[in-house]
């Protein structure tokens, strides 16, 4: 929070922005406050000063220490400061009136930043500081660029102190803007327009100058960001004179600032080149623009400034970590929303405006050059964006080091990238719950405001680590539970005792409740139970209850669940090996079927079917010299043939089972079926668990779509034509309703289905997977199965799938504090009521997200209170509850909001959502809620909790500043944009499987993780530092590793040294390296074997066998691999990280004015 | 009529035919004043030692709607080479094979004595008898155990060649595929849908192989025999697998609770059954032979509920239309009769419990197919197991007892037309000149198939004389009918049977006293009752009592000589002097009196009644009463109460039970144990000389009759106080005590 304040800090600027504010006032004039904003600018100005003071100090030198990393660092200190992060230079977030003094002072900081003026920067960051103060790292870099910022601003301001008036004139501007914006001629009007009231244009001049200088390195580096950045340019640009415009533009201009000036001409013309296509269109950037001019030049610039400086700060000049510092500034200063457009109008203009003062009016020239000369335009730099890699890495610096204490309520838990154990003390283990916020809106009015979903992340049977302990397991005797009498919630350390331990106090409805006698127990004088630390209910987050019959289907406590192992025998399993492998696989895996605690042998028992066009039942009973073999051909209606000898304990059945284990792929061998039918195994695999009366799990093994005449016959409806249409959705959607009710039926009885698909072509994993999705299970895809190269993968994942930890016949219902209440649901499960989700199976791996809504008022000071609780049947048969409590704070102010929050847990929802909404909307109308959303939740921050500052600058809040760089991963993803060698049926399984995954997986998946192999440090166990999803990034000479928790890839540059090559792969040239291998050769070298405990490592990880895949550069598969370097464009048109980043900003302003 | 006795047996002997009339009555309306219709007892196959056949095609008269085969009866003109037909005068060229033919040199088929020849001919393939088990293993363990063994006996008694399969079914059907070395592998249907035939033989895979991947001709010649004899396998090839597969044969595994029957789908086993046959093997000789256990309790032909506390249906339950499972059940199998006749196969039913089994509802399943029906408590028992291994009893020349796939064709002269037949078979719908418009039992045809039958096969066929009484036939005119009788032989040959009969035609009102002479009347009795009989399946039991009431009163006043009011002089002639007896037991008999027998006794009952020869039939309608004692050899006695005395041990026949009854003081004698005293040694083999007897009379009978030892007032005495006269009772037994 104080962090927040110190943002505030920021107003410092606000003195500049009141210069500014003639500048900003157009902004304003924009933005329905323009007035207000000045004065608003004064108060913040006021405090800012103070701020400012402190800040400036240290911050200063921190982010000279920040620079190299610090220009995006510094930005997050900034925002964490404030609260509001700028994302580059741009700052969103203050409201209009803060934006101008922003601005104002943003400018100067980015131009600062940029070239010249590392001491400017500094001066910024200084203010800054204030914030960093608080937060040390982050904070750090920024306050010193705040302060510098506060510096340039004044200056700026003062420049700018004309326009101030000028609030009219933007209006104007404004007007003026838009058309240049539309008319490449106009923009030179508009620009000169601005100039002149503003009297930018002789700052500007200066900034270009300044700029250019400085930036043409940077532009360089930043070359291939521009175009988004150039989009944002055009529209603060013509505002500006050209040359601001055209430092935006810098993508293109590269070269030099000049061509900003250019741009100025340009810029209009340019812009729309720039952007492409669409943005153009968007022109609301130019309006912006015309806002942003008068932010752009002050804040705007710097921020802009601050991320190309980054590039520069790599180099000598500290001036990027200025412009973080900047940055900072920026958003005290009234940010302009202007995305990208602002951002980089800002920053031009910033530039330009500094360059100017520095100078140089060459940016002057350039203007009016601009026009002519096309100037070369600058690009945001990448390296000053927020980089997750970072973000990562001070997470795990700062908290991998000692245990999370759940003790405290509303803790925001450590990322989920971070190494940390867990104490649990009253709250349950982020490993089982996670939330988007841990500081929930007391009002629905709030919570609309903000447009922060309110999502819980569960994962209640998650793995521990072995140092942690297992939820303990309580035994409240034959009445069961305690729990309240009319919210029916269980017994947990947020009930209340009163009266002397006689009642208690339900902590979810406020209901008193009895005591049962048993549990009776004095209160100490502190009102605690005396026994407090005795029962983990009252102590621990999470712990167990043994259920009573009363919990149990019919009244019965239930038997063992079972194990069907149902195996597709069609001729291409057959051909293919698959069958063969399955057989002797099991015969060793059925030893290894999970296990309750210490138990000796598993309860489960297992069965056996194999299947095309009809079933095959085996009778194994242990008793038997030969399986039996009973054949089932009356698909339509199936049934099970057999009760006795279908499910047997394997170790008595052993020999048995062997026997048929061997005789299954010969008996088969000649087959030359190739028809398989599907929903018939289902149906049968249900009989059978429902003959038996009891719950399981169904592994089916299956190569192609059902077309046997049976029930749940498919036909082959891909069509790629569908893309991009109304109709896409069908795609996602199942054929024929069948399998739903199918997965009703399966619910009901605890029948779990876990599909193992190797298809060689289409065979609807929409439809399919249905019954597997609704159950609680898994899909394993195989696309075009090979023995040799998927033969491991397979293995892995099966033996993973069917030793992993699972519960049966399970209900979850999640109660939560009056006032709000869970009311989405998503994951793998049914649900047939609003309330209840259930899973005929639940495993270790399995995700449940929570949505949950207001429906009254919460108080700050009781918090709000979850509680998971999930009944299901163990391994061996047990009937239990599992709760997870987990207590959060309540708050009136947004800036405690989004200080809480998690970006990666609200990626996990968004995605969600969105892969859910593709059922039932075009995926343009989803891709564009998401945008829409996130754009809301920063344009709330910025106009609520950030300090105020340019519009031009993107501020985004500390903790999601990389919600624009994850989001567009999840925009970019096969499902909601997918490439053309993408399958409609990896689309629906990539839906399916994304719906179940949690946090950590999510955050992998969709921003995958590269790791440098040559830089790995072969005497250690640790990872090498894994780098930004940026082709850029990647060197020739190295081998980098990627993983998504789907597939490794293995990349190796052209130049790579023989040597290394050699060792890894045990062949003497780039060119003998195969990319057919599926593993890594085994060759005794320390290279070599550091790779492989690489890989190793990371599949030990992943609840899937991730498939390996060499790639070389410069070789066909590398497609496929850059699909995975989501910083970049892609190839499906999915935008680069700085394009989003620009378009999200511009977004932002928009809903700002 | 010593001669017409010996006439009757003579013929009977040579053509397995007893008429009732040997005479027969010119015209139409003197005909049905005979009360006794026109009529025979056919045994198509009956065994003759002596009738070796001939290697050749018959000569059949070459109009279309006649084909009646040259017999010895047609006049032949040597010189020209040409025959007449005797039954529609067509004019024949012999064959070129007959060339030589003279009146010295003459076919075996022209030759008086061979009114009865059998044919060879070589048509279609030759295929093996096949025998398809289906087996019930809702059993007691015991009952299933014995069951088994029986199982695996048979197939040491079946030709090596021949095809068996197996079926088993309780809760679900199984169709065991007996190709496949190691692991046994059985196809499993819903014991609860029926399944039409398409639908089965789709699930088997026997409906065209799947498609060949590699269109290779070779492949698929050899397929089509692999396929459909995946679940029928020559038994020398797989006894030992089929051996251990009974030998694995567990009781049906699913549960049943308390107050349950096991779920038994009959229904839809037999409906596999038949649909497997059909599918693989149609117009061959096959038997489906059902193993049951207990009643149907679910699916398409389910008799009973499985709640145990609804008894199954009883004729009172049946009467007051309460029995709700009947009609449906009744339909299915009647449904399956039907197709399994028409594709010549034969179903065969097993049933042993204590309790009704649905055999009133199953048995078309026999009746119509020419298949066995045996009923006993258990497969336990003796009775099963000798009956069942009788089945596959061997003939005097090696052969199985058994032919299949008969069709049986009557042709009749002009004066006669066919009214039906009552016997094992179904009608073949052949409309043709001969056919009556009235029917007496399966009528509206000349034609039957028989789909299986064994040398004591018979059937009753009607006829009607047509001839009007204003067109008198030529003096010595003879009426002329023939029996062509096609069959596949149990050694797979086809052959056919032809038997032409004469018989004189007499004017009734001249010439009654030589139609009166020429009457047979066991024959007629026996014909009477099955005409009764099939009355009785489907009327009311009262009224065919009246009607056999009313037809003895008419033949009576018909042939009988009194005088008016003087009921003592009442007097028969020597051939109808049994007659009335017959009646009087038949109406006793449990194949119209449903009293004290459940409906599926009654169904057995009638089931044998309608297809046992004259004699067996005979036996039937009047049990068989011989009494041992010291007074003399052994005699038979009247079937009567008195002739019950103490000193006498009785042996009674009645074709279903063999009763030894030890009169009382015998029975005091046997528990002094005299018998084992050397000096009573006579008394012994007095003991002995019934249960000797008894003995033969197991042995050759099938099937198996019950045997009973009781004696003077044990409680299975009732065996035998029940079927005799009561002309004594507790309430006259002292007043007319010694008199007879």
């Amino acid at each position: 929070m104080s962090v927040n304040q110190q943002a505030h800090t920021g107003p410092p600027y606000g003195q500049p922005q009141p210069g500014y504010q003639g500048y900003q006032q157009p902004a304003y004039g924009g933005q329905p406050l323009p007035g207000v904003p000045q004065s608003q600018y004064g108060a913040y100005n006021g405090p800012m000063p103070g701020y400012q003071q402190p800040v400036p100090p240290q911050g200063y030198f921190p982010s000279l220490g920040f620079p190299s990393k610090g220009s995006p660092v510094s930005l997050n200190s900034d925002t964490s400061s404030l609260a509001p992060n700028f994302i580059g230079s741009l700052r969103a977030p203050p409201t209009s009136g803060a934006p101008p003094p922003a601005t104002g002072a943003s400018l100067p900081s980015g131009h600062l930043a940029y070239s010249q003026f590392g001491h400017g920067d500094v001066q910024n960051g200084i203010p800054a500081s204030a914030a960093p103060m608080q937060r040390p790292p982050a904070s750090q870099p920024f306050l010193p660029g705040s302060a510098p910022t506060p510096v340039s601003q004044t200056s700026t301001f003062q420049q700018y102190g004309p326009p101030p008036a000028s609030v009219q004139q933007l209006s104007n501007h404004m007007a003026g803007m838009t058309i240049g914006s539309t008319t490449a001629s106009a923009p030179p009007p508009a620009g000169l327009g601005y100039g002149p009231p503003t009297s930018v244009p002789p700052v500007s001049g200066s900034f270009s100058a300044t700029g250019s200088g400085l930036y043409t390195p940077y532009t360089a580096s930043q070359g291939p960001p521009p175009t988004s950045v150039s989009q944002g340019l055009p529209l603060a640009q013509p505002p500006f004179l050209g040359q601001p415009i055209s430092t935006q533009r810098l993508p293109t201009q590269v070269p030099g600032f000049a061509p900003p000036p250019s741009s100025t001409g340009i810029g209009p013309s340019s812009y729309s080149p720039a952007t492409g296509a669409p943005r153009p269109p968007t022109m609301p950037g130019p309006p912006l623009s015309g806002q942003t001019v008068a932010g752009p030049p002050t804040s705007q610039p710097n921020h802009i400034s601050s991320p190309p400086p980054p590039s520069t700060m790599s180099g000598p000049h500290p001036g990027p970590p200025m412009s973080g510092l900047h940055g900072p500034p920026p958003p005290t200063h009234p940010p302009q929303p202007g995305y990208q457009m602002q951002q980089n109008g800002s920053f031009g203009q910033v530039r330009g405006p500094q360059p100017n003062y520095g100078g140089a009016y060459p940016g002057t020239p350039n203007y009016g050059s601009q026009p002519g000369p096309p100037p070369p335009p600058k690009r945001l730099d990448p390296d000053s964006i927020p980089s997750p890699i970072q973000v990562i890495e001070d997470d795990r610096s700062n908290r991998g080091s000692e245990p999370f204490v759940t003790g405290v309520r509303g803790q925001v838990p450590p990322l989920v990238t971070t190494n940390f154990l867990v104490k649990d003390q009253g709250n349950a283990s982020p490993r089982y719950i996670r939330c988007t916020s841990y500081n929930i809106p007391c009002t629905s009015d709030m919570a609309k405001q903000s447009q922060v979903p309110l999502a819980a992340v569960i994962k209640p049977l998650a793995t521990l680590p072995p140092e942690e302990t297992l939820p303990y397991l309580v035994d409240h005797g034959e009445s069961g539970p305690v729990r309240c009498n009319r919210c029916k919630a269980y017994m947990c350390p947020f009930m209340q005792f009163i009266e002397g331990g006689r009642r208690f106090q339900c902590c979810f409805c406020s209901c008193v409740t009895e005591v049962p006698p048993h549990y009776f127990q004095h209160l100490d004088h502190t009102g605690k139970r005396v026994d407090f630390y005795d029962r983990p209910e009252l102590s621990l987050g999470s712990y167990e209850f043994l259920a009573t019959v009363d919990y149990c289907k019919n009244n019965k406590f239930p038997s063992p669940p079972a194990f069907i192992f149902m195996i597709d025998v069609s001729y291409n399993a057959v051909k293919s090996g698959l069958v063969r492998l399955i057989c002797e696989e099991l015969k060793s895996l059925l030893d290894y079927l999970p296990r309750e605690g210490n138990m000796e042998e598993s309860a489960i028992r297992v069965g056996f079917v194999t299947y095309n066009k009809v079933l095959h039942f085996y009778n194994v009973k242990s008793s038997l010299a030969q399986p039996q073999m009973m054949v089932v051909s009356d698909v339509a209606d199936m049934f099970v043939p057999l009760l006795d000898g279908f499910l047997v304990n394997v170790n008595e059945s052993r020999t048995v089972i062997a026997s048929l284990l061997d005789q299954i792929p010969e008996m088969f061998a000649d087959t030359r079926e190739t028809e398989t039918v599907f929903a018939p195994v289902i149906q049968a695999g249900l009989e059978a668990l429902k003959a038996a009366e009891c719950a399981g799990k169904l592994f089916i093994f299956h190569t192609s779509l059902p077309i046997a005449e049976a029930p749940g016959k498919l036909k082959n409806r891909d069509d790629k034509k569908l893309i991009n249409t109304d109709k896409e959705k069908t795609l996602f959607q199942p054929q024929t309703s069948f399998y739903n009710n199918l997965a009703k039926d399966c619910v009901a009885q605890g029948c779990c289905v876990d599909l193992f698909l190797f298809p060689n072509q289409y065979l609807d994993v929409a439809t399919l997977g249905v019954v597997t999705y609704q159950t609680g299970g898994s899909i394993y895809k195989y696309a075009y199965f090979q023995l040799e190269t998927d033969q491991d993968r397979f293995l892995n994942d099966l033996r993973r799938d069917v030793q992993k930890e699972v519960g049966f016949d399970a209900v979850m219902r999640v109660r939560t504090s009056t006032g709000i209440r869970a009311t989405d649901f998503f994951g793998a499960f049914y649900m047939s009521n609003t309330t209840d989700v259930e899973m005929a199976g639940l495993d270790c791996d399995k995700t449940i997200t929570v949505e949950f809504k207001h429906d009254d008022k919460l108080s700050e000071d009781s918090g709000a209170l979850l509680q998971c609780a999930l009944l299901y049947t163990s391994c061996a048969g047990q009937r239990r509850l599992r709760i997870h409590n987990l207590s959060l704070n309540c708050c009136t102010q947004l800036a405690d909001l989004y200080r809480n929050c998690e970006t990666d847990t609200l990626i996990n929802y968004l995605a969600k959502y969105a892969y859910r909404g593709v059922l039932g909307s075009p995926v343009k109308t989803v891709r564009d809620a998401l945008i829409n959303q996130c754009a809301q939740i920063l344009a709330c921050y910025r106009k609520n909790c950030a300090s105020p500052s340019s519009a031009g600058q993107l501020i985004l809040p500390e903790c999601m500043k990389l919600l624009p760089v994850y989001l567009n991963c999840v925009l970019k993803s096969d499902v909601l944009q997918p490439g053309p060698e993408v399958t409609t049926d990896d689309r629906a399984y990539i839906r399916q499987l994304v719906t179940s995954m949690d946090v950590a997986e999510t955050n992998v998946f969709f921003y995958p993780r590269l790791l440098p192999l040559t830089k790995a440090d072969v005497d250690s166990d640790s990872l090498p530092a894994a780098i930004r999803n940026s082709e850029e990034r990647l060197s020739k000479g190295d081998i980098y590793l990627l993983e998504n928790g789907l597939n490794i890839f293995v990349w190796v540059g052209v130049n790579v040294q023989q040597g290394l090559i050699q060792n890894l792969f045990g062949v003497s040239s780039f060119s003998q390296i195969s990319n057919a291998l599926s593993t890594l050769p085994v060759l005794e070298n320390p290279f070599s074997k550091k790779v492989r405990s690489i890989v190793d490592m990371l599949q030990v990880q992943r609840s899937r066998y991730m498939k390996l895949i060499i790639v070389k550069q410069e070789d066909k598969l590398e497609m496929l691999f850059k699909h995975f370097l989501v910083e970049d464009k892609s190839l499906s048109g999915g935008a680069s990280y700085v394009d989003f980043l620009c378009h999200m900003h511009k977004e932002i302003r928009q809903l700002l004015s | 009529m010593a001669t017409y006795l010996e006439f009757i047996q003579q013929n009977e002997e040579r053509d397995g035919v007893r008429f009732s009339w040997n005479v027969w009555p010119s015209s139409r309306l003197e005909a049905t004043r005979m009360v006794v219709p026109l009529a025979c007892l056919l045994t198509p196959l009956k065994e003759r030692l002596d009738l070796p056949p001939v290697q050749y095609e018959p000569v059949l008269c070459s109009r279309p709607t006649c084909k009646a085969v040259l017999n010895p009866l047609c006049q032949v003109d040597y010189r020209a080479k040409l025959w007449a037909c005797n039954f529609c005068f067509q004019r024949n060229q012999f064959p070129p094979a007959y060339a030589g033919i003279s009146e010295v040199n003459q076919p075996a088929e022209l030759m008086p004595q061979f009114s009865t020849i059998e044919y060879i001919v070589q048509r279609g393939p030759q295929t093996p008898m096949i025998f398809l088990y289906v087996v019930d293993t809702c059993l007691e363990e015991e009952d299933l155990q014995a069951l088994k063994e029986s199982l695996q006996m048979s197939l040491s008694l079946l030709p090596a060649d021949a095809l068996v399969g197996l079926i088993t079914f309780g809760r679900m059907v199984q169709v065991h595929e007996l190709s496949c070395e190691g692991i046994s592998k059985s196809y499993v249907f819903r014991g609860t849908k029926d399944l039409t035939a398409k639908q089965i033989q789709d699930m088997l895979g026997l409906s065209r192989p799947a498609v060949p991947l590699q269109p290779g001709r070779p492949l698929q010649t050899p397929e089509q025999p692999v396929i459909s004899s995946r679940f029928l396998q020559p038994v020398h090839k797989i006894d030992m697998n089929l051996t251990d597969l009974l030998g694995e044969l567990q009781r049906d595994p699913w549960p049943v609770t308390q107050g349950k029957r096991p779920l038994r789908s009959t229904g839809v086993a037999l409906s596999i059954a038949v649909g497997l046959l059909e599918g693989t093997f149609p117009n061959t000789g096959a038997r489906i032979m059902l193993f049951t256990g207990g009643p149907p309790t679910q699916g398409p032909g389910m008799v009973v509920g499985d709640e145990l506390k609804t008894p199954i249906r009883s004729w009172h339950d049946i009467e007051k239309d309460n029995a709700r499972f009947m009609r449906k059940a009744t339909k299915h199998y009647e449904t399956l009769a039907n197709r399994t006749a028409a594709n010549g196969h034969c179903i065969d039913i097993y049933a042993c419990a204590l309790d009704q089994t649905g055999l009133l509802e199953m048995k078309c399943c026999a009746n119509l197919t020419g298949g066995h029906m045996v009923m006993g408590d258990s497969f336990n028992t003796s009775l099963f197991k000798q009956t069942f291994q009788r089945v596959f009893n061997k003939g005097f020349n090696g052969e199985f007892r058994m032919a299949f796939g008969a069709s049986l064709d009557v042709k009749t002269s002009r004066e006669l037309k066919i009214a039906g037949a009552i016997g094992p078979c179904t009608s073949l719908n052949a409309k043709g000149p001969c056919v009556s418009e009235n029917e007496l039992g399966v009528g509206g045809t000349s034609q039957w198939k028989i789909c299986s039958l064994d040398p004591s096969t018979t059937l009753a066929i009607y006829f009607e004389v047509v001839n009007q009484h204003n067109a008198p036939i030529p003096q010595g005119g003879r009426g002329a009918v023939q029996f062509v009788t096609q069959y596949q032989h149990s050694n797979t040959q086809k052959r056919i049977r032809v038997t032409t009969i004469a018989r004189n035609w007499a004017d009734a009102q001249s010439q009654l006293q030589h139609i009166e002479a020429a009457f047979d009347q066991e024959a007629a009795a026996v014909l009477m009752a099955r005409l009764g009989v099939y009355r009785a399946e489907s009327e009311e039991g009262p009224d065919v009592l009246r009607w056999l009431d009313r037809q003895l009163i008419r033949l009576c006043q018909k042939f009988g000589q009194y005088n008016k009011d003087d009921p003592n002089s009442f007097r028969l002639s020597e051939s109808f002097s049994l007659y009335p007896q017959f009646m009087f037991h038949l109406r006793r008999s449990p194949f119209l009196q449903v009293f004290n027998n459940s409906p599926d006794e009654s169904s057995y009952y009638r089931h044998h009644f309608a297809r046992q020869d004259l004699t067996q039939s005979l036996i039937m309608i009047q049990p068989i009463l011989y009494a041992y004692s010291f007074h003399g050899p052994p005699e038979p006695v009247l079937l009567d109460s008195s002739s019950i005395l103490p000193d006498r041990i009785l042996l009674m026949d009645t074709f279903f039970q063999i009763v030894i009854y030890l009169g009382e003081t015998i029975a005091q004698w046997q528990k002094a144990g005299y018998q084992d005293m050397p000096e009573y040694e006579n008394f012994k083999h007095l003991l002995q000389a019934p249960l000797d007897d008894a003995q033969e009379i197991l042995q050759t009978r099938f099937p198996m009759p019950r045997y009973i030892h009781t004696e003077h007032g044990g409680s299975q005495a009732r065996f035998l106080l029940s079927k005799v006269n009561p002309s004594q009772t507790h309430n006259n037994l002292y007043a007319w005590g010694q008199v007879s």
